[in-house]
């Protein structure tokens, strides 16, 4: 039996080669000079540029309005979509997940348009709203896997005991889904601190994101400070996947199908 | 019909019509032959037209870039639905501090926004003197594809009964027999979703393809939007393409969807 | 002894998982065509012995011969063995006669062959009408008569079960059993059978091995199994039984419930204390003054169906069951009589815990790995000695504070005016412990253990 545990090995040698190795790599840039030698100066250069920090702070400004608006918006949508009287039919599902398919830097230039034939200038309400309908199928579909797989007795057993429907929500449904809420959030917080594109379609290249300005750095073969932001972004990524702890388990990530 | 039953289903009519509102609007342009969208000039299928008949307004760089999609998408997913149900096969035998330890590494680039997978990837290429092209693209997308099928085939190893395999054994297959015979078959399903998810994943990527596929001029759908669309215009035969491709997905869906749920309802029955 | 008509024979058999060992040096022979079942609780074993034999475990240490050849190095598919599997292990994708024709179809036997050897197979096992039948649609008994199907088709040299019966209800339970018999009868094929149940293992098997802990305790016929206990665990684990402290006061006379009886044992010496075995349904109840041995008062009685079962207190302050076709009421005074026949004596297994020691000093010993004060005189810093706690003399808390060490209750056994509980420790040893608490299976206590208490005495040369 436990011979089969040692086909996981080339998939570990994989994991190493590209998957731990490039992180290093970026540590290990961001800590270098152009040539090689160790340094702090991507760090300073990153915490003493106004331009950077002011866009950084615009990113996470920016990450955690769409992460509260796909909240807002997606958990009533989750919440509808799983109860069987609300929502009978399973097809309703599916076509919320149904835009994912169509390529998203289409969907975000249809969008784009569509706020230029309505007159509506491209800036920061614009890049909330487009960035929402691009992120939303990602947050209604972990909160409906979880509130579809819970257990209708839980309710069944708050009403028992004396919940009003509002009461069974707040103190059952609510906190039992919070887990779903994570990954939702997980899958719309960074994505939308780290876009590049979508940011520049959606505000004519107004308002730049954080991703913009490691995607110019590396291009412009600033790999060294290209590689810093990206360190800042990991790090980012660490704090939030600990305070998320072990509300859930990845599991919700494969929610792009069916 | 209760009001709180008409107030939701008013509810996802209106998230849906938001949902789709681009996507229409896509639809309904590509029936007419303007170059740039919400420019109506009149009903035409020249765009189709142009599309099957190859003769593009720009030039044959979309026909490549679909084909370098597909051919990516295809390669990527074959690649990581082989390396990933081996190594979910590994990691349910796996206890322990070395299983913790692998689904660690195999939730990173689930975890990651593709620009830092792109960027660490686009890193180590240029650490390792590695020329990019079709091989590290392909490469890149099997990093970020394998975690989903490991994550598809995992589960169900964990519901088949452990005796299966040994069954298989008492009744006389050797270890490879019992593989090629017994857990691949029941594993099949999985693979096959996870290959499906492996290769929409690919299809959609945009930030770790634009890092990783050098400066051969190599570009897939993704690429090629963002460049057209930096440079001005988009290539109008895009949007009959788009379109397609939406309604191919959709009937897929549905079908798929319907008879899902026929079948629950026989099973039921 | 074993001899021609053996099949398996298994040798110094021992298995350790990691650390831990799960069976101590088995020895085990299987007589060609024999109905034998692997009977002990849960982890006993029991399912680690038939799957060293199957094949999928290889032993730490001893051998499996099948006629006579060591078969313990090969791999199960090359073992002439087949398994029926506790939750059956059908191949969910496959059908039902691809699922029995599985195994031929691997040994190349010729496609026309297969097609009449798995009909005749299902046919045995009422399943002809299901063969091309999803095997998810069958119900739990069916699918338990593909599992067996898919398994004797092979014609297996013996037919391995593990628990096949355990998933199924009730009734359903009871009817396989009969087939299986027949099945067995049948066929001719060696069966070994594990089960948790003794009530099925006395009704299918020509032979019993009771297991626990790892260790064989005994090998009988059920008839053996249940009249003639070798000690207690087998007693209580085999039906219903009053095991009690006794006395052999000579041969064919033992005291026990403070009353003296006839019994047909001899052999123990005098004034030897023993435990005493009495089934319930082995205490009768008279009205005839001169058959009276003791007298009694019934304190509760329930119909179980075909008898009924009473506790008893006994005028000497003991609890006994007792089952009758008759019910007693509760309350009323009735006397009572056991057959010399019906009283299975037994030796002691022990008398009192104890355990090798080493004097640290003055008035400090350690055994258990635990350090524990008591009267050393008489003896030197570092000699090693034996220290003895009689069994009324340990002390079960329910917490961890003033402990000495702490353990889990693994067994209990009622004697009819206390309760004797083998504890665990941690470190895997038993304290065996007589008390009036009521404890459960499974509880976590705290040991103390009196400095008083502790006896310490020069170790027994070629003793322990």
């Amino acid at each position: 039996m436990n011979k089969r545990s040692r086909w996981a090995l080339p998939y570990f040698i994989f994991l190493v080669l590209f998957v731990a190795l490039p992180l290093l790599l970026i540590v290990i840039y961001s800590f270098t000079d152009g040539a090689g030698h160790f340094s702090f100066a991507n760090l300073t250069k990153f915490f003493s540029d106004g331009n950077s920090l002011s866009t950084f702070a615009v990113s996470i400004e920016v990450a955690i309005e769409n992460t509260l608006l796909c909240i807002l918006i997606g958990y009533p949508a989750a919440y509808i979509l799983a109860d069987k009287k609300l929502n009978p039919s399973a097809v309703t599902v599916v076509l919320f997940i149904l835009p994912m398919w169509i390529n998203a830097l289409m969907r975000t230039l249809a969008t784009a348009e569509l706020f230029n034939m309505a007159g509506i200038p491209l800036g920061k309400g614009t890049l909330l709203f487009g960035m929402c309908y691009d992120y939303l199928p990602f947050m209604i579909y972990p909160i409906y896997n979880v509130l579809n797989k819970m257990d209708k007795s839980y309710a069944e057993a708050a009403q028992d005991l004396g919940a009003t429907p509002g009461e069974v929500f707040r103190k059952v449904t609510l906190p039992l889904s919070l887990p779903g809420v994570w990954s939702g959030v997980m899958m719309v917080f960074m994505p939308t601190v780290s876009t590049f594109a979508i940011s520049e379609f959606l505000t004519n290249n107004k308002i730049k994101l954080f991703g913009t300005i490691i995607q110019e750095n590396i291009n412009n073969s600033m790999w060294n400070y290209g590689a810093a932001l990206s360190l800042i972004m990991l790090v980012i990524i660490g704090i939030t996947t600990l305070f998320q702890g072990g509300k859930s388990e990845g599991e919700a990530s494969g929610g792009v199908l069916i | 019909m209760k009001i709180t039953t008409i107030a939701a289903r008013a509810y996802i009519a209106l998230v849906l019509i938001l949902l789709y509102a681009p996507i229409v609007f896509i639809a309904v342009f590509s029936f007419t032959e303007a170059k740039s969208l919400g420019n109506w000039t009149g009903f035409s299928f020249t765009l189709y037209r142009n599309l099957f008949t190859g003769s593009l307004q720009n030039s044959s760089g979309l026909i490549s870039a679909v084909n370098n999609t597909l051919l990516i998408a295809l390669a990527a997913a074959l690649i990581s639905t082989v390396l990933g149900t081996l190594a979910a096969v590994g990691i349910h035998n796996l206890r322990g501090r070395k299983r913790q330890t692998m689904t660690f590494l195999n939730n990173i680039p689930l975890i990651n926004p593709d620009i830092i997978t792109g960027v660490s990837l686009f890193l180590l290429f240029v650490f390792l003197h590695i020329s990019q092209g079709y091989f590290t693209v392909i490469l890149a997308h099997v990093t970020f594809c394998t975690p989903y099928v490991v994550l598809s085939v995992l589960p169900k190893l964990s519901q088949i009964n452990p005796d299966i395999y040994a069954a298989a054994l008492d009744l006389g297959a050797t270890p490879g027999q019992a593989m090629r015979k017994i857990l691949i078959p029941m594993l099949r399903p999985n693979m096959i979703s996870g290959f499906i998810l492996a290769f929409t994943m690919s299809l959609d990527d945009f930030a770790v393809t634009f890092f990783t596929r050098g400066t051969i001029g190599l570009d897939t759908l993704s690429t090629y939007i963002y460049t057209d669309a930096r440079k001005g215009g988009l290539t109008p035969e895009l949007k009959p393409l788009m379109t397609i491709i939406f309604l191919l997905v959709l009937v897929v869906l549905l079908v798929i969807n319907i008879r899902q749920s026929r079948q629950t309802e026989k099973i039921q029955k | 002894m074993p001899g021609k008509e053996t099949i398996i024979n298994i040798e110094g058999l021992s298995q350790f998982y990691g650390e831990k060992q799960v069976l101590h040096d088995i020895n085990l022979y299987v007589r060609r065509g024999e109905f034998i079942t692997l009977l002990g609780p849960s982890g006993c074993g029991k399912t680690t012995l038939l799957r060293l034999i199957a094949g999928f475990l290889q032993p730490t240490e001893g051998r499996i011969l099948l006629d006579g050849k060591d078969i313990s190095v090969l791999p199960p598919h090359k073992r002439p063995l087949n398994t029926v599997f506790q939750r059956y292990a059908l191949f969910p994708h496959l059908d039902v006669y691809d699922n029995v024709a599985f195994g031929l179809k691997l040994a190349g036997v010729p496609e026309d062959e297969i097609q009449k050897r798995v009909k005749k197979m299902l046919k045995l096992v009422s399943m002809s009408d299901y063969e091309s039948r999803n095997v998810d649609s069958l119900s739990g008994g069916q699918q338990q008569r593909v599992a067996i199907a898919r398994a004797l088709v092979n014609r297996p040299k013996v037919l391995l079960l593990d628990e096949p019966l355990s998933a199924l209800d009730l009734k359903m339970r009871k009817d396989m059993q009969i087939e299986l018999k027949e099945m067995h009868k049948k066929l001719g094929i060696t069966f070994i059978y594990v089960t948790h149940d003794q009530e099925e293992a006395l009704t299918l098997s020509d032979t019993i091995v009771v297991m626990n802990e790892g260790r064989i305790q005994q090998i009988g016929t059920p008839i053996d199994i249940y009249n003639e206990p070798v000690n207690a665990f087998v007693a209580d684990f085999i039906g219903e039984s009053n095991i009690l402290k006794g006395r052999m006061m000579r041969d064919y006379r033992v005291a026990f419930i403070k009353h003296e009886f006839d019994c047909v044992d001899a052999g123990f010496g005098e004034d030897v204390t023993v435990d005493v075995v009495v089934r319930p349904e082995d205490i009768y109840f008279t009205n005839d003054p001169a058959k009276c041995q003791f007298k009694a008062t019934v304190n509760s009685c329930t119909f179980k169906g075909v008898h009924y079962e009473m506790w008893v207190d006994t005028d000497t302050g003991y609890e006994l069951m007792i089952q009758d076709y008759d019910p007693y009421p509760v309350g009323s005074e009735v006397m009572l009589y056991i057959d010399p026949d019906d009283i299975q004596v037994m030796k002691k297994e022990r008398r009192a815990n104890t355990y090798p020691a080493k004097v640290l000093g003055e008035g400090k010993v350690e055994f258990l790995d635990t350090e524990f004060s008591c009267d050393t005189s008489g003896f030197a810093e570092g000699e090693e000695v034996m220290a003895t706690i009689r069994f009324e003399k340990v002390d079960l808390l329910d917490h961890e504070e003033e402990a000495d060490l702490t353990g889990n209750v693994v067994f209990i056994l009622y004697m009819g005016d206390h309760y004797h509980l083998t504890v665990k420790t941690e470190t895997g040893e038993n304290i065996w412990v007589d008390t009036n608490d009521i404890w459960d299976k499974g509880d976590f206590v705290g040991i103390k253990i009196l400095p008083k208490d502790i006896k310490l005495s020069k170790p027994v040369a070629g003793n322990e």
